[in-house]
Protein backbone atom coordinates (compact mmCIF):
# COMPACT_ATOMS: atom_id res chain seq x y z
CA UNK A 1 0.00 0.00 0.00
CA UNK A 2 2.79 2.21 1.11
CA UNK A 3 4.91 1.80 -2.06
CA UNK A 4 2.15 2.44 -4.22
CA UNK A 5 1.06 5.80 -2.82
CA UNK A 6 5.00 6.67 -3.54
CA UNK A 7 4.43 5.95 -7.00
CA UNK A 8 1.15 7.83 -7.71
CA UNK A 9 3.27 10.76 -5.50
CA UNK A 10 6.12 10.44 -7.87
CA UNK A 11 3.91 10.83 -10.89
CA UNK A 12 1.98 13.89 -10.17
CA UNK A 13 5.35 15.48 -8.64
CA UNK A 14 6.56 14.76 -12.21
CA UNK A 15 3.80 15.43 -14.47
CA UNK A 16 2.98 18.85 -13.01
CA UNK A 17 6.68 19.84 -13.25
CA UNK A 18 6.35 18.54 -16.93
CA UNK A 19 3.37 21.17 -17.13
CA UNK A 20 5.21 23.75 -15.88
CA UNK A 21 8.71 23.37 -17.59
CA UNK A 22 6.47 22.86 -21.26
CA UNK A 23 4.68 25.74 -20.63
CA UNK A 24 7.67 27.85 -19.94
CA UNK A 25 10.03 26.90 -22.22
CA UNK A 26 7.33 26.79 -25.22
CA UNK A 27 7.01 30.14 -24.24
CA UNK A 28 10.76 30.65 -24.41
CA UNK A 29 11.71 28.92 -27.40
CA UNK A 30 8.33 31.00 -29.16
CA UNK A 31 10.02 34.29 -27.93
CA UNK A 32 13.50 33.11 -28.82
CA UNK A 33 12.63 32.86 -32.62
CA UNK A 34 10.62 36.06 -32.46
CA UNK A 35 13.91 37.97 -31.38
CA UNK A 36 16.19 36.01 -34.08
CA UNK A 37 13.81 36.48 -36.61
CA UNK A 38 13.78 40.10 -35.69
CA UNK A 39 17.32 40.61 -35.69
CA UNK A 40 19.07 37.47 -37.15
CA UNK A 41 22.90 39.25 -36.57
CA UNK A 42 22.07 39.14 -32.65
CA UNK A 43 21.56 35.01 -33.08
CA UNK A 44 24.68 33.66 -31.37
CA UNK A 45 24.16 36.13 -28.10
CA UNK A 46 20.48 35.37 -27.73
CA UNK A 47 21.31 31.54 -28.23
CA UNK A 48 23.62 32.15 -24.81
CA UNK A 49 20.55 33.84 -23.19
CA UNK A 50 18.60 31.41 -24.33
CA UNK A 51 20.52 28.61 -22.62
CA UNK A 52 20.80 30.35 -19.78
CA UNK A 53 17.10 31.33 -18.84
CA UNK A 54 16.11 27.54 -19.95
CA UNK A 55 17.98 26.28 -17.64
CA UNK A 56 16.64 28.48 -14.67
CA UNK A 57 12.79 28.03 -15.61
CA UNK A 58 13.87 24.35 -15.89
CA UNK A 59 15.42 24.42 -12.51
CA UNK A 60 12.40 23.65 -10.41
CA UNK A 61 10.68 20.95 -12.85
CA UNK A 62 14.26 18.79 -13.08
CA UNK A 63 14.13 18.78 -9.17
CA UNK A 64 10.97 17.95 -9.00
CA UNK A 65 11.78 15.16 -11.45
CA UNK A 66 14.69 14.15 -9.29
CA UNK A 67 12.97 14.05 -6.05
CA UNK A 68 10.09 11.79 -7.27
CA UNK A 69 12.88 9.62 -9.17
CA UNK A 70 14.97 9.15 -5.93
CA UNK A 71 11.71 8.84 -3.93
CA UNK A 72 10.78 6.11 -6.68
CA UNK A 73 14.03 4.00 -6.95
CA UNK A 74 16.32 5.19 -3.62
CA UNK A 75 14.55 5.86 -1.00
CA UNK B 1 29.63 -9.13 -4.47
CA UNK B 2 27.08 -11.37 -6.78
CA UNK B 3 27.13 -9.42 -10.12
CA UNK B 4 24.00 -11.22 -10.57
CA UNK B 5 20.93 -9.07 -9.71
CA UNK B 6 17.37 -11.43 -8.64
CA UNK B 7 15.61 -8.31 -10.22
CA UNK B 8 15.59 -5.55 -11.58
CA UNK B 9 14.51 -3.21 -8.44
CA UNK B 10 17.22 -4.97 -7.15
CA UNK B 11 19.44 -4.18 -10.11
CA UNK B 12 18.51 -0.22 -9.87
CA UNK B 13 18.76 -0.18 -5.98
CA UNK B 14 22.54 -1.25 -6.28
CA UNK B 15 23.86 1.56 -9.03
CA UNK B 16 21.90 4.24 -6.53
CA UNK B 17 23.61 3.09 -3.36
CA UNK B 18 27.50 5.06 -2.65
CA UNK B 19 29.86 2.88 -1.46
CA UNK B 20 30.51 5.07 1.43
CA UNK B 21 32.75 4.18 4.80
CA UNK B 22 30.58 5.70 8.46
CA UNK B 23 30.31 4.85 12.09
CA UNK B 24 27.83 2.23 12.69
CA UNK B 25 25.37 2.54 15.89
CA UNK B 26 27.53 0.98 17.88
CA UNK B 27 30.36 3.01 16.92
CA UNK B 28 32.85 1.31 15.45
CA UNK B 29 33.86 2.34 11.84
CA UNK B 30 33.70 0.26 8.77
CA UNK B 31 32.19 -0.01 5.12
CA UNK B 32 28.48 -0.34 4.64
CA UNK B 33 26.82 -3.31 3.13
CA UNK B 34 23.65 -1.98 2.10
CA UNK B 35 21.33 1.20 1.93
CA UNK B 36 20.16 -0.01 5.29
CA UNK B 37 23.88 0.37 6.66
CA UNK B 38 24.04 3.57 5.71
CA UNK B 39 20.56 4.84 6.77
CA UNK B 40 22.02 3.55 10.21
CA UNK B 41 25.17 5.42 10.05
CA UNK B 42 22.98 8.69 9.87
CA UNK B 43 25.37 11.67 9.84
CA UNK B 44 29.05 10.31 10.27
CA UNK B 45 28.57 8.28 6.33
CA UNK B 46 31.37 9.26 3.46
CA UNK B 47 30.71 8.72 0.13
CA UNK B 48 33.66 7.32 -0.10
CA UNK B 49 33.40 6.72 -4.44
CA UNK B 50 32.16 10.67 -4.64
CA UNK B 51 34.99 12.14 -2.65
CA UNK B 52 37.45 9.82 -4.35
CA UNK B 53 35.97 10.87 -8.22
CA UNK B 54 35.83 14.15 -7.84
CA UNK B 55 39.38 14.37 -6.02
CA UNK B 56 40.34 12.22 -8.70
CA UNK B 57 39.20 14.01 -11.70
CA UNK B 58 39.56 17.72 -10.08
CA UNK B 59 43.52 16.84 -9.87
CA UNK B 60 42.84 15.79 -13.66
CA UNK B 61 41.63 19.25 -14.47
CA UNK B 62 44.64 21.13 -12.13
CA UNK B 63 47.46 18.44 -14.17
CA UNK B 64 46.33 19.52 -17.44
CA UNK B 65 46.22 23.31 -16.66
CA UNK B 66 49.10 23.39 -14.91
CA UNK B 67 50.93 21.42 -17.94
CA UNK B 68 49.15 23.98 -20.21
CA UNK B 69 50.24 27.23 -18.18
CA UNK B 70 54.13 25.70 -17.60
CA UNK B 71 54.67 24.97 -21.70
CA UNK B 72 52.90 28.19 -22.62
CA UNK B 73 55.37 29.83 -25.24
CA UNK B 74 54.13 33.46 -26.77
CA UNK B 75 55.04 31.82 -30.05
CA UNK B 76 53.31 28.93 -31.69
CA UNK B 77 50.69 28.03 -29.45
CA UNK B 78 50.37 23.93 -28.81
CA UNK B 79 46.88 22.37 -29.06
CA UNK B 80 46.77 22.09 -25.14
CA UNK B 81 47.36 25.84 -25.29
CA UNK B 82 44.39 26.56 -27.47
CA UNK B 83 42.11 24.40 -25.93
CA UNK B 84 43.02 25.73 -22.22
CA UNK B 85 43.25 29.69 -23.91
CA UNK B 86 39.98 28.90 -25.44
CA UNK B 87 38.74 27.80 -22.09
CA UNK B 88 39.90 30.83 -20.10
CA UNK B 89 38.55 33.60 -22.27
CA UNK B 90 35.31 32.13 -22.96
CA UNK B 91 35.39 32.19 -19.00
CA UNK B 92 36.67 35.90 -19.18
CA UNK B 93 34.33 36.64 -21.65
CA UNK B 94 31.51 35.50 -18.93
CA UNK B 95 32.58 37.55 -16.50
CA UNK B 96 33.37 40.99 -17.50
CA UNK B 97 29.80 40.46 -19.07
CA UNK B 98 28.04 40.12 -16.26
CA UNK B 99 30.61 40.69 -13.05
CA UNK B 100 32.18 43.79 -15.27
CA UNK B 101 36.09 44.18 -14.48
CA UNK B 102 36.28 45.35 -10.98
CA UNK B 103 39.24 44.12 -9.29
CA UNK B 104 38.46 40.44 -7.33
CA UNK B 105 41.14 38.06 -6.97
CA UNK B 106 38.30 34.86 -6.48
CA UNK B 107 35.98 35.27 -9.06
CA UNK B 108 38.38 34.17 -11.93
CA UNK B 109 40.03 31.04 -10.72
CA UNK B 110 36.79 30.11 -9.34
CA UNK B 111 34.46 30.50 -12.24
CA UNK B 112 37.41 28.17 -14.72
CA UNK B 113 37.40 25.21 -11.55
CA UNK B 114 33.88 25.06 -11.11
CA UNK B 115 32.98 25.17 -15.17
CA UNK B 116 35.88 22.38 -15.91
CA UNK B 117 35.70 20.31 -12.70
CA UNK B 118 31.93 20.36 -12.38
CA UNK B 119 31.78 19.54 -16.74
CA UNK B 120 34.68 16.53 -16.07
CA UNK B 121 32.21 15.42 -13.08
CA UNK B 122 29.20 15.16 -15.20
CA UNK B 123 31.21 13.31 -18.19
CA UNK B 124 31.52 10.54 -16.22
CA UNK B 125 27.32 10.12 -16.85
CA UNK B 126 28.12 9.07 -20.26
CA UNK B 127 30.36 5.88 -19.31
CA UNK B 128 27.91 2.78 -19.90
CA UNK B 129 26.10 2.01 -16.51
CA UNK B 130 27.85 -1.23 -15.95
CA UNK B 131 31.21 -0.64 -16.88
CA UNK B 132 33.10 0.92 -13.95
CA UNK B 133 30.91 -1.23 -11.02
CA UNK B 134 30.93 -3.92 -12.02
CA UNK B 135 34.91 -3.69 -12.44
CA UNK B 136 34.87 -2.80 -9.11
CA UNK B 137 32.51 -5.88 -8.29
CA UNK B 138 35.39 -7.63 -9.90
CA UNK B 139 37.56 -6.14 -7.59
CA UNK B 140 35.86 -6.77 -4.36
CA UNK B 141 34.32 -3.12 -3.97
CA UNK B 142 30.83 -4.03 -3.49
CA UNK B 143 29.28 -0.85 -4.77
CA UNK B 144 30.19 2.12 -7.49
CA UNK B 145 28.65 5.36 -8.52
CA UNK B 146 31.16 6.91 -10.64
CA UNK B 147 29.27 10.54 -11.25
CA UNK B 148 29.69 12.52 -8.02
CA UNK B 149 27.38 14.85 -9.08
CA UNK B 150 24.86 12.75 -8.76
CA UNK B 151 25.35 12.60 -5.08
CA UNK B 152 23.60 15.86 -3.64
CA UNK B 153 26.12 16.30 -1.05
CA UNK B 154 28.93 16.95 -3.63
CA UNK B 155 26.53 19.16 -5.52
CA UNK B 156 24.87 20.97 -2.25
CA UNK B 157 28.68 21.09 -0.96
CA UNK B 158 29.44 23.36 -3.80
CA UNK B 159 26.43 25.44 -4.09
CA UNK B 160 26.85 26.36 -0.01
CA UNK B 161 30.57 26.74 -0.70
CA UNK B 162 29.42 29.67 -3.35
CA UNK B 163 26.54 30.97 -0.67
CA UNK B 164 29.51 31.41 1.93
CA UNK B 165 32.01 33.12 -0.46
CA UNK B 166 28.50 35.60 -1.49
CA UNK B 167 27.76 35.67 2.19
CA UNK B 168 31.52 37.00 2.42
CA UNK B 169 31.43 39.45 -0.08
CA UNK B 170 28.44 41.06 1.14
CA UNK B 171 29.65 42.16 4.67
CA UNK B 172 32.96 43.14 2.89
CA UNK B 173 30.96 45.35 0.68
CA UNK B 174 27.95 46.46 2.20
CA UNK B 175 29.27 46.34 5.64
CA UNK B 176 27.59 44.48 8.13
CA UNK B 177 25.10 47.53 8.94
CA UNK B 178 24.35 47.73 4.76
CA UNK B 179 23.69 44.10 4.44
CA UNK B 180 21.50 43.70 7.29
CA UNK B 181 19.50 46.90 6.35
CA UNK B 182 19.20 45.40 2.70
CA UNK B 183 17.01 42.50 4.64
CA UNK B 184 14.55 44.84 5.54
CA UNK B 185 14.49 47.62 2.52
CA UNK B 186 14.78 45.48 -0.10
CA UNK B 187 12.40 44.81 -2.53
CA UNK B 188 9.54 47.67 -1.12
CA UNK B 189 11.34 50.72 0.11
CA UNK B 190 8.59 51.47 2.43
CA UNK B 191 8.56 51.41 6.25
CA UNK B 192 5.91 49.77 6.37
CA UNK B 193 6.65 46.80 4.51
CA UNK B 194 9.60 45.77 6.40
CA UNK B 195 8.61 42.34 7.86
CA UNK B 196 7.40 41.65 4.27
CA UNK B 197 10.64 42.32 3.12
CA UNK B 198 12.20 40.41 5.62
CA UNK B 199 10.30 37.30 4.44
CA UNK B 200 10.71 37.64 0.76
CA UNK B 201 14.76 38.04 1.42
CA UNK B 202 15.45 35.63 3.87
CA UNK B 203 13.55 32.95 1.69
CA UNK B 204 15.71 34.74 -1.57
CA UNK B 205 18.82 34.24 0.35
CA UNK B 206 18.35 30.26 1.03
CA UNK B 207 16.66 29.29 -2.06
CA UNK B 208 19.55 30.46 -3.92
CA UNK B 209 22.12 27.97 -3.03
CA UNK B 210 19.03 25.22 -2.36
CA UNK B 211 17.93 25.40 -6.01
CA UNK B 212 21.79 26.52 -7.87
CA UNK B 213 22.53 22.82 -6.04
CA UNK B 214 19.72 21.03 -6.44
CA UNK B 215 19.61 21.55 -10.31
CA UNK B 216 22.93 20.49 -10.83
CA UNK B 217 21.67 17.21 -8.92
CA UNK B 218 18.49 16.66 -10.32
CA UNK B 219 19.46 16.90 -14.01
CA UNK B 220 22.46 14.09 -13.39
CA UNK B 221 20.52 11.87 -11.39
CA UNK B 222 17.85 11.80 -13.83
CA UNK B 223 20.05 11.29 -16.40
CA UNK B 224 21.89 8.96 -15.17
CA UNK B 225 18.53 6.91 -14.17
CA UNK B 226 17.40 7.05 -17.47
CA UNK B 227 20.88 5.28 -18.11
CA UNK B 228 20.44 2.79 -15.91
CA UNK B 229 16.78 1.98 -17.04
CA UNK B 230 17.83 1.51 -20.32
CA UNK B 231 20.67 -0.45 -19.05
CA UNK B 232 17.96 -2.91 -17.95
CA UNK B 233 16.84 -3.48 -21.30
CA UNK B 234 20.17 -5.48 -22.31
CA UNK B 235 18.92 -8.08 -20.22
CA UNK B 236 16.15 -8.65 -22.35
CA UNK B 237 16.93 -11.32 -25.14
CA UNK B 238 18.30 -9.71 -28.40
CA UNK B 239 15.69 -7.20 -29.81
CA UNK B 240 15.36 -5.70 -26.63
CA UNK B 241 18.85 -5.41 -26.41
CA UNK B 242 19.07 -3.49 -29.67
CA UNK B 243 16.95 -1.16 -28.86
CA UNK B 244 18.55 -0.39 -25.79
CA UNK B 245 21.69 0.33 -27.67
CA UNK B 246 19.94 2.56 -29.64
CA UNK B 247 18.02 4.66 -26.96
CA UNK B 248 21.65 4.78 -25.02
CA UNK B 249 23.22 6.10 -28.14
CA UNK B 250 20.14 8.00 -28.42
CA UNK B 251 20.45 9.89 -24.93
CA UNK B 252 24.01 9.98 -24.09
CA UNK B 253 24.21 12.49 -27.35
CA UNK B 254 21.08 14.27 -26.24
CA UNK B 255 22.61 14.05 -22.79
CA UNK B 256 26.53 15.47 -23.91
CA UNK B 257 24.47 18.91 -24.04
CA UNK B 258 22.42 18.72 -20.65
CA UNK B 259 25.78 18.09 -19.31
CA UNK B 260 27.67 21.06 -21.19
CA UNK B 261 24.76 23.54 -19.84
CA UNK B 262 24.39 22.77 -16.69
CA UNK B 263 28.55 23.10 -15.73
CA UNK B 264 27.87 26.55 -17.97
CA UNK B 265 24.66 27.13 -15.80
CA UNK B 266 26.12 26.25 -12.40
CA UNK B 267 29.58 28.89 -13.25
CA UNK B 268 27.19 31.43 -14.93
CA UNK B 269 24.92 31.78 -11.44
CA UNK B 270 27.98 31.60 -10.05
CA UNK B 271 29.19 35.18 -11.10
CA UNK B 272 25.62 36.24 -10.87
CA UNK B 273 25.43 35.53 -7.10
CA UNK B 274 28.89 36.95 -6.68
CA UNK B 275 27.78 40.05 -8.55
CA UNK B 276 24.52 40.77 -6.68
CA UNK B 277 26.49 40.46 -3.37
CA UNK B 278 28.88 43.29 -5.13
CA UNK B 279 26.08 45.18 -5.78
CA UNK B 280 26.34 48.39 -3.80
CA UNK B 281 23.70 50.99 -4.84
CA UNK B 282 22.14 52.98 -2.05
CA UNK B 283 19.42 54.44 -4.64
CA UNK B 284 17.15 55.25 -1.64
Amino acid sequence: MEQSLIYIAGGILMGLGAIGSGVGIGILGGKYLEGVARQPELQPMLMTQLFISLALVDAVPIIAVGISLYMIFAA
Amino acid sequence: MATEYANSSEYIAHHLTNLTYGRFPDGTWGWAHGADDIASMGFYAIHVDTMFWSSFLGIIFLGIFTLAARSATAGVPGHLQNFCEYLVEFVEDNITQVFGTRPNAIIGPLSLTILVWVFLMNLMDLVPVDFIPYGAALAGIPYMKVVSTTDPNATLGMSIGVFFLVLYYNLKMKGPIGFGAGFFTHPIPSIWAAPFNLLLEIVDLIAKPLSHGLRLFGNLYAGEMIFILIALLYGGGIVLGLLGGVMQWAWAVFHILIIALQAFVFMILTIVYLTQAHEVHDDH
